[in-house]
């Protein structure tokens, strides 16, 4: 029986995993490469490596982490942040990516999600959406979650799936940070209208959350989170224990 | 030595490095001598059947790596690697395989239930059909990383399958030659012990 998947973010600046709540105020945690290990020992399913940086110098420093952790840690490995165009894909899948992310850069050229994935496979190609409820829609957030598209998120979504991206990245921008349990409106709106995996992101703060997300909404395949996971308010090892007697199937 | 089969299709990387961190020592080659010389060959694959098939042809190399298969040498393949062992595959087309293993690569979709996505990612159980020394160090129900739209039907070489709605080919083996399903370069302590055990045959 396929398992549902438990996915730590490393948000990483200038070599170093960082993260905020709600996009702002950050706040060095721990290095990339002593995170990934002690994760996937955890029994993490999967990492995301989200670059933050905005420099040249920065993002070859991203590249060297990347490759020192794919070289040492051997789980499926999704890197994500400043990928615009297909050469992105590349560079980041040369340093051992499985998979690639793609968020501002296919709103900006929404091409890049069709050629990357005839060029690596759909199951390489990861959107990620930034979703805020503005007026009682949901709109797409672009740059961080600070500029407001205009675009209906559910309708992005449709559309990435239909260009050929093989997973989705929910990530509500009203429950990040907050720590009071996943979106689950928003994710059942979404997964009533795709078929490809759906990762829930934003709004996990502990065990619980990740209990009534799988309940819930047995389509969603995988729970993301970041603070909650580097800072010890959810142990993976002990949250996938709960998972398990609450009769969802996890891998221990 | 272990020889990963280099034909142009797919990133080396992790599985090279999986390989380094149990101790193997690695070459990546399409050289024939290379490959003869290696104490064991592993045949990678990601992407579609035909374009693999096809480039794996254009350097003679399907020929080679089976030729050294039926003279006895361990043969590994991984995902797509795996399918190619098989006589043909039936994506987008139909494709001949190197035939190593009897059987034949079809959609997923003809046999898992229209509720279950495909492709088929993520964690999932190994369920022991036989007892292989591929399966040294690991036990039945350990969790490997999957990700595939296609698995190997009619297959009487299956040693393990997994369960998605049907019982898809996970792993497969015919005297010297095994194949893998799902990546074991990606599949943790599981994967490694798998490899390791393929570098002790």
């Amino acid at each position: 029986m396929i398992t549902k998947r438990i996915i730590p973010c490393l948000d990483v600046k200038d070599g170093r995993v960082v993260k905020g709540t709600n996009f702002k105020g950050l706040a060095d945690v721990n290095s990339p490469v002593e995170l990934a290990k002690y994760y996937s020992g955890c029994g993490a399913d999967e990492l995301v490596f989200y670059d933050i940086t905005a420099s040249s110098e920065g993002r070859k420093l991203f590249t060297k982490v990347l490759t020192e952790v794919a070289s040492q840690i051997f789980i499926p490995l999704t890197v994500g942040g400043g990928i615009n165009t297909v050469e992105d894909f590349d560079r980041v899948l040369k340093c051992g990516a499985d998979k690639v992310s793609v968020n501002s850069g296919a709103i900006k050229d929404p091409s890049v999600i069709l050629n990357s994935a005839k060029k690596y496979g759909n199951q390489c190609v990861v959107l990620s959406v930034d979703v805020k409820k503005v007026d009682g829609e949901y709109l797409v957030f672009a740059k961080g979650g600070r500029d407001n598209t205009g675009i209906n998120a559910i309708e992005w979504i449709k559309k990435g799936v239909s260009l050929g991206a093989g997973e989705i990245v929910v990530n509500s921008i009203d429950t990040d940070g907050v720590k009071g349990g996943f979106d689950l409106p928003l994710l059942e709106r979404v997964c009533n209208v795709i078929d490809v995996p759906v990762i829930a992101s934003g709004g996990a703060g502990n065990e619980k959350h990740f209990v009534d997300l799988f309940k819930s909404l047995p389509k969603v395949d995988a729970g993301l989170a970041a603070s909650i996971f580097h800072f010890g308010q959810v142990e993976i090892k002990e949250l996938k224990k709960t998972l398990n007697k609450e009769g969802i199937p996890v891998r221990i | 030595m272990v020889a990963i089969v280099d034909y142009g299709v797919g990133n080396l990387f992790s599985l090279k490095s999986s390989l380094l961190s149990i101790g193997e020592q690695v070459i990546i080659t399409k050289d024939e001598t290379q490959l003869k010389n290696a104490d064991r060959i592993i045949l990678p694959g990601v992407g579609a059947f035909g374009d693999a098939v096809k480039k794996l042809a254009e350097n003679g190399l399907d020929q080679k790596v089976k030729n050294l298969a039926l003279a006895g040498k361990p043969v590994l393949g991984i995902c797509l690697g795996m399918q190619m062992l098989l006589e043909k595959s039936y994506e987008y087309g139909e494709h001949k395989g190197l035939g190593l293993i009897k059987g034949e690569i079809r959609p997923i979709s003809e046999v898992v239930p229209p509720t279950y996505k495909i492709p088929h990612i993520g964690w999932n159980a190994l369920n022991f059909k036989r007892e292989s020394p591929l399966f040294k160090y690991v036990k039945n129900g350990d969790f490997v990383y999957f990700v595939h739209s296609y698995y190997g039907a009619n297959c009487p070489s299956v040693i393990a399958d997994t369960e998605y709605g049907a019982n898809l080919t996970a792993v497969v083996a015919n005297g010297n030659v095994y194949g893998c399903q799902f990546h074991p370069e990606k599949s943790g302590e599981v994967g490694l012990k798998i490899l390791k055990a393929f570098c002790e045959l």
